[in-house]
């Protein structure tokens, strides 16, 4: 038992959650009680097999004061993969084998108390049902659970339900101390409660420190998870992060593929891409900036007469979004390079489902802002928002070149953040970027330099813009170059 | 009657219904190279006579020939084609693919054409329809030379279509059986003495006479004129004697240049103004007999406007030839031959912009013309501008083919004043270098890549779709890019015993194979590291076109950025640098870069982020869990008794858990600068001129051992022995060798055949194995996989796709190397590269 194969999982992350052991201690006299609420003879170890392994009942102690019954899970990783083909859903990467999963709490966990101990999580006791029906002082220990969120996620989801929460992070490595501490948590509960909320509580919320992906339960699944929780989970503070868990996009082919590439590299997923972005929006929400940064844009294209627009770096295509409502553009062309973020601009913008005339208006590609593209060729206006931060420095001449020697648009409107405002973001330490993947941020006078250069070089005319509330003496937060030849 | 076509030509057989078109057809051509719009209209209606399919069959019909024709393949149209509505879109569509039109008349009595039709069930129609088809026929005849067919034969009877055969002519521009050798010469521009001093320089036999000028090679060389003999210069007419006398002694071949054809214009006494130098040749050729003129129009006239030679691997045309149009006729071909492409713009001196057709060019044919200017004549994507501007004060330069050399002789003096600065151009040039622009063309899509090792390996789209991501956002510059290293495949699986890996698997696939020595080398556990480095940033920017990023480059198997601090990467170049230099390695190689493979040390200096993200939290989980989960089932033993043999059991995973720990722990050190790398190099991949597969790997380690001697604490020797694999001793040696490596806790040794490039009787053998020991792949199989109820199931990894990607990588990997040494365009190295990347992302086992 070592490592646990998870169906749609492949996620690298530093939390995973498999479950190894759980004790559940009563200290209700007389204790030794906790076997028949469990049906679980104290005096005898037993096994049950499970789908992917087994799971061990005994008893470690047994007093009158203070009984505990351990479940230990057993995981059959070897199993779980063979016979199953390379590259199908997730299989992709050596972080998938080499994993604390088995070592840890995860969804394996749930499928196990509902198993072994699934009269019990019914509240249903042939033998003691008052018992089952009254709180109990219970005492639960999870031997290592991992939680990206850290112990306050801990807390926040064990808390509210009533829980004294004590948790005590598992140091990585004692021989690299600077490595620091992990997302790992021996993690210890205590409440009165009835053992059938109890169990109930970790049946629904271990899978949700887990970082993964639940295809392995099946997607009817969710709804049973849903279900068993429906009661407490409506009040729950964090009903929302809770069943979120659950609803995960699939994913094509190609993200498996770029998975694999990414595998050895920093750890890249899609969440903690979207998570980036949030950061990033977050910093500038306050302002709505990116609302501001749009309807620049598009005052700028109106202005400019703009039919065809090609929109570099269109992400989930907000700004094509905005542009297809626009009567006057004939044709919206959003590039992005990175699939996913494609993919889910067609979600976004629905458009399988958008009428025929519309759905004509737009068109979208995979393309990329270092590669000449003939593709770019076709348009009046080209506009790169808030993405030449995410070219290295090294690679803007290609960009560069890319767009004003070969595309050459009549109108090109770059937008980039200006460093100079970072220091009135509260909330961003100094010296930090906006967002992780920003491999530069310019001060006006840096981007107006190089702005100025090309315009120079490729016969165009530029001009700058503030974007956002211009302070006095930093400037606005976001600053815009249009071109125009 | 014997009817001549050109090879390549669209041939509309014109005949009425009944006149044996089809017949014709069959016996004179292949199948595939008749398109009949019967045979269309049942493609498109399931019924040949339906009258009503027409439109579209004939739809079907022009789009199948199009392809044909831009595939260079000679096609035939068998309908009526009487009336002229149908015979104009086949002149259109010759002309849109550069192909000469042609027509084959079957023009037989109406009543012999109505009787063969009235033997046939399905063309039961009136004989008013054959009779019209015939007046038709009969009006064409009048006008098909006009409507722009430039080979008509008519066939007037039975007998005379009996007799016909049909002769396949070479193309004029067809000669592709010519393959040289060839000093292609720049624009002459009547610049006499310099032509003689650069004929002599390239070895010629001179004679050195102006009014009986001679030059021959005596190993039968042939020199190539691009055209534009003359205009400008001082001796316009001694050239032409000298070139005219070559053509004719077989001693040169040449393509008219613009301003040749001008000046045939002029004698022809067509109106043409004096301008561009012509009234400076006009007036020298006044002190000619008219004799000679007459000669210098009919040579003129003579030329063809360009050459395909050397079995398509070679065009010549003055002002350069777009791919699509190699080895066409049309008058656009002559027109592009002549001047090129413009974009209809002009610049600030007034002059044409020439639409930058090279830019574009990805032909396999080397493309080498003139025409334009340049102050240095460089390759751009296989094609070179050989024209130096001699006339102008530059050189007069000849291109030795196929030695690809250059050879230039100076200008005298400056003849004619350049409109358009050189210097300038030259500057223009430099700043935006043509050779670095990657097309997404040259990427997506699948993509079949010709590899010289291994054939054309295929790159499938979504491969190459996630390989754009990661090439594009976090990749390293691609002019640095020459190489990615190929995944390696471990040894074959030992089928006993507590390990998944062994040397004598390894030695025994080798065996099997025909191999009989092999190189053991230690494996270390690093990262892998590919390093350029140059001797100076001059030599980044003048081989590698990069200025201001340093002197080489560190990058990952993934192509990243090795170190996310350019300072430790710079500090580590330049130790490298001065080992090199120390070792004497740029003499010695004539070389200023190297190319080199290694691993870099320690592991946790790269993979810090995966260690803290991965392997320790699983040692920190399980470490945890086991203790929890041994002391409650020991508290429960101690109660009960014995608990189903848990305990041991547990006590054994626990063991396992430690040894995991111990395993990775060895490989990471703490990192606080350059002092605490190590930097392990084993192959010498590449230097200037050359890739250096071709020395065996024993040559390899000897160097680079040489190399490390001078590299200090950075660099780092790798342990190696050489194995008889016909020896049993030897192999046991080396199995010992790998014991002790991997008991004292290294992760094993790569095994290669001494040769780079083997074959066995499956075609490539494995440039290399790994072979990992015991404790090592705790890290790779978790830290349980030695207790007996995994491990038989392991047993059972299978190697085939691993080994496959692996050869695939290798071949590709290799390739890049050459053709970046080569010289070979940007797009040529970096798709190779770029498919390296794009296989990485195949679905294979990721612990193998």
């Amino acid at each position: 038992m070592w490592r646990v194969q998870l169906g749609g999982g492949a996620r690298r992350s530093e939390s995973r959650s498999d479950f190894m052991l759980l004790t559940i201690t009563s200290t209700h006299r007389p204790a030794t009680e906790l076997g028949y609420l469990l049906a679980k003879h104290p005096d005898k170890c037993q096994t049950f097999s499970l789908a992917y392994g087994e799971a061990h009942v005994f008893y470690p102690v047994v007093t009158e004061e203070r009984c505990t019954a351990a479940l230990l899970l057993d995981f059959d990783p070897v199993g779980l993969v063979r016979g199953r083909r390379w590259g199908q859903h997730s299989e992709g990467t050596l972080a998938h084998y080499v994993n604390d999963r088995p070592y840890t709490a995860s969804s394996f966990l749930s499928v196990a108390i509902a198993q072994v101990f699934g009269s019990a999580m019914k509240g249903v006791s042939k033998a003691r049902q008052a018992l089952a029906d009254t709180p109990l002082a219970l005492d639960v220990c999870l031997s290592a659970v991992p939680a990206r969120g850290g112990e306050r996620l801990l807390r926040g989801l064990f808390e509210p339900l009533g829980y004294r929460v004590d948790v005590q992070r598992i140091v990585l490595d004692e021989a690299f101390p600077e490595w620091g501490e992990g997302n790992c948590f021996e993690l210890r509960l205590r409440a009165d409660v009835r053992l059938a909320d109890l169990l109930t509580h970790l049946y629904v919320l271990i899978p949700v420190l887990d970082d993964q992906k639940h295809y392995w339960v099946g997607d009817d699944e969710v709804d049973k998870l849903l279900d068993k929780g429906a009661e407490w989970l409506s009040v729950h503070p964090m009903r929302e992060q809770i069943t979120l868990r659950y609803l995960r996009h699939r994913r094509g082919l190609f993200r498996d593929a770029l998975r694999r590439l990414m595998a050895g590299d920093d750890p890249v997923s899609e969440e903690r891409e979207a998570e980036k972005e949030q950061e990033e929006e977050a910093l500038e929400r306050p302002m709505s900036l990116n609302d501001q940064r749009l309807g620049a844009v598009l005052a700028v294209l109106r202005d400019a007469g703009a039919t065809r627009v090609l929109d570099l770096g269109c992400g989930e295509g907000k700004l094509v979004r905005v542009l297809l409502k626009e009567q006057s553009i004939a044709k919206v062309v959003g590039v992005d390079v990175s699939m996913g973020s494609l993919e889910r601009a067609r979600e976004r913008l629905k458009l399988d489902r958008m009428p025929e005339i519309r759905r004509n208006k737009v068109e979208l590609f995979q393309g990329s802002l270092t590669y000449r593209d003939n593709r770019f060729s076709d348009c009046d206006a080209a506009c790169a928002i808030e993405v030449i931060e995410h070219i290295d420095a090294s690679r803007l001449g290609a960009f560069e070149r890319v767009l004003f020697e070969f595309a050459t648009p009549p109108t090109v409107i770059l937008t980039t953040p200006n460093v100079e405002y970072n220091g009135r973001f509260q909330s961003l330490p100094a010296g930090r970027f906006r967002h992780r993947d920003h491999r530069f941020e310019w001060t006006r006078r840096e981007f107006q330099t190089w702005c100025t250069r090309i315009a120079e070089r490729h016969g165009y005319a530029v001009r700058f813009l503030p974007i956002g509330v211009e302070d006095a003496e930093v400037g606005a937060p976001t600053q815009m170059a249009v071109f125009q030849r | 009657m014997k009817i001549e076509l050109p090879e390549l030509s669209l041939v509309a057989l014109i005949g009425t219904s009944g006149s044996g078109k089809s017949t014709f057809a069959k016996t004179h051509f292949k199948p595939t190279e008749v398109l009949s719009s019967d045979y269309c209209r049942g493609l498109v209606s399931d019924d040949e006579n339906d009258q009503s399919a027409t439109k579209d069959a004939f739809d079907v019909l022009h789009y199948i020939a199009a392809k044909r024709l831009a595939a260079g393949r000679l096609t035939v149209i068998d309908a009526t084609n009487v009336q002229v509505e149908a015979r104009k879109p086949i002149v259109k569509l010759a002309r849109e693919h550069d192909v000469l039109p042609a027509a084959i008349v079957l023009n037989l009595p109406a009543e012999l054409c109505q009787e063969r039709n009235l033997d046939r069930a399905d063309r039961q129609f009136g004989a008013h329809v054959v009779r019209q088809q015939s007046q038709q026929l009969r009006k064409a005849l009048r006008s098909l030379k006009r409507e722009g067919f430039r080979y008509i034969a008519v066939l007037n009877s039975p007998e005379e279509v009996a007799a016909a055969t049909i002769v396949r002519k070479r193309l004029w521009n067809n000669k592709r059986h010519e393959t040289g050798p060839f000093d292609i010469i720049g624009d002459v521009h009547g610049c006499f003495d310099e032509t003689l001093a650069l004929l002599s320089k390239l070895g010629y036999e001179v004679h050195d006479d102006e009014a009986a000028p001679m030059a021959k090679h005596p190993e039968g060389r042939r020199a190539f004129f691009v055209g534009d003999l003359v205009d400008r210069g001082p001796k316009s007419p001694a050239v032409l004697r000298l070139v005219m006398g070559m053509v004719r002694e077989g001693a040169a071949l040449c393509v008219p240049g613009n301003h040749d054809i001008k000046l045939k214009r002029k004698l022809d006494g067509r109106d043409v103004h004096l301008t561009h130098g012509l009234a400076e040749t006009m007036e020298q050729l006044e002190r000619e007999s008219p004799d000679f003129v007459e000669e210098v129009k009919s040579f003129i006239d003579s030329l063809v406007s360009h050459y395909v030679l050397d079995h398509g691997k070679l065009v010549v045309a003055h002002a350069g030839m777009k791919e699509s149009l190699h080895g066409r006729a049309s008058a656009r071909v002559r027109r592009f031959a002549l001047y090129g492409e413009t974009t209809g713009e002009t610049d600030e001196y007034g002059l044409p912009i020439r639409y930058n057709w090279a830019v574009d060019y990805r032909g396999m044919a080397r493309v080498v013309y003139g025409h334009t200017p340049v102050p240095c004549a460089e390759w751009l994507n296989k094609t070179i501008c050989v024209d130096t501007g001699c006339v102008f004060g530059g050189a007069l330069t000849a291109l030795r083919y196929p030695e690809n050399e250059l050879v230039s002789v100076a200008a005298a003096k400056m003849y004619y004043p350049p409109v358009r600065p050189l210097e300038g151009a030259a500057a223009k040039a430099a700043e935006r270098p043509y050779n670095d622009v990657l097309d997404i063309d040259d990427v997506l899509g699948k993509r079949i890549i010709s590899t010289r090792i291994r054939g054309p390996i295929t790159v499938r789209e979504e491969n190459a779709v996630a390989a754009l991501e990661v090439m594009s956002r976090f990749a390293i510059d691609p002019r640095w890019l020459m190489y990615l290293p190929p995944t390696m495949s471990p040894s074959g699986t030992r089928k006993e015993g507590p390990t998944l890996e062994h040397p004598e698997e390894s030695f025994h696939y080798f065996r099997a194979n025909g191999v009989a020595k092999v190189v053991c080398q230690e494996k270390h556990m690093g990262s892998r590291a590919v390093a350029v480095v140059c001797r100076d940033e001059e030599v980044a920017v003048k081989r590698f076109g990069i200025p201001g990023q340093g002197i080489g480059t560190l990058y990952t198997r993934t192509g990243r950025p090795f170190f996310d601090d350019r300072s430790l990467e710079s500090a580590l170049l330049d130790r490298l640098r001065t080992a090199l230099t120390n070792a004497d390695f740029w003499e010695r190689f004539k070389s200023d870069w190297f190319c080199l493979d290694a691993e870099l040390m320690p592991w946790s200096a790269k993979a810090q982020a995966l260690l803290k993200s991965q392997y320790a939290p699983v040692g920190a989980a399980s470490r945890a869990s086991m203790a929890a989960a041994l002391s409650a089932l020991q508290l429960a033993a101690s109660r009960v008794g014995e608990v189903e043999g848990l305990v041991d059991r547990y006590a054994a995973r626990r063991d396992c858990v430690e040894k995991y720990t111990d395993a990775y722990r060895r490989y990471c050190w703490p990192v606080s600068g350059i002092d605490d790398l190590k930097f392990a190099p084993f192959h010498l991949l590449a230097s200037e001129g050359r890739v250096h597969a071709d020395q065996d790997h024993v040559w390899h380690m000897k160097t680079l051992a040489e190399l490390c001697d001078q590299g200090g604490r950075l660099l780092h020797k790798t342990a190696f022995r050489v194995v008889d694999l016909t020896s049993i001793e030897s192999q046991a040696e080396a199995t010992a060798w790998w014991e002790a490596l991997t008991e004292s806790g290294g992760e094993g040794m790569v095994v290669k055949p001494v040769e780079w490039l083997m074959r066995g009787k499956k075609g490539l053998v494995q440039p290399a194995l790994k072979c990992r020991g015991k404790e090592y792949l705790r890290i790779i199989y978790g830290p349980e996989y030695t207790l007996e109820e995994h491990i038989v199931r392991l047993r059972g990894r299978s190697l085939g796709p691993k080994r496959s990607l692996a050869l695939r990588e290798f071949a590709l990997g290799l390739e890049a190397l050459q053709r970046f040494v080569e010289r070979e365009p940007l797009y040529r190295v970096h798709e190779c590269v770029f498919g390296v990347l794009a296989l990485e992302s195949e679905p294979v086992d990721p612990r193998l």
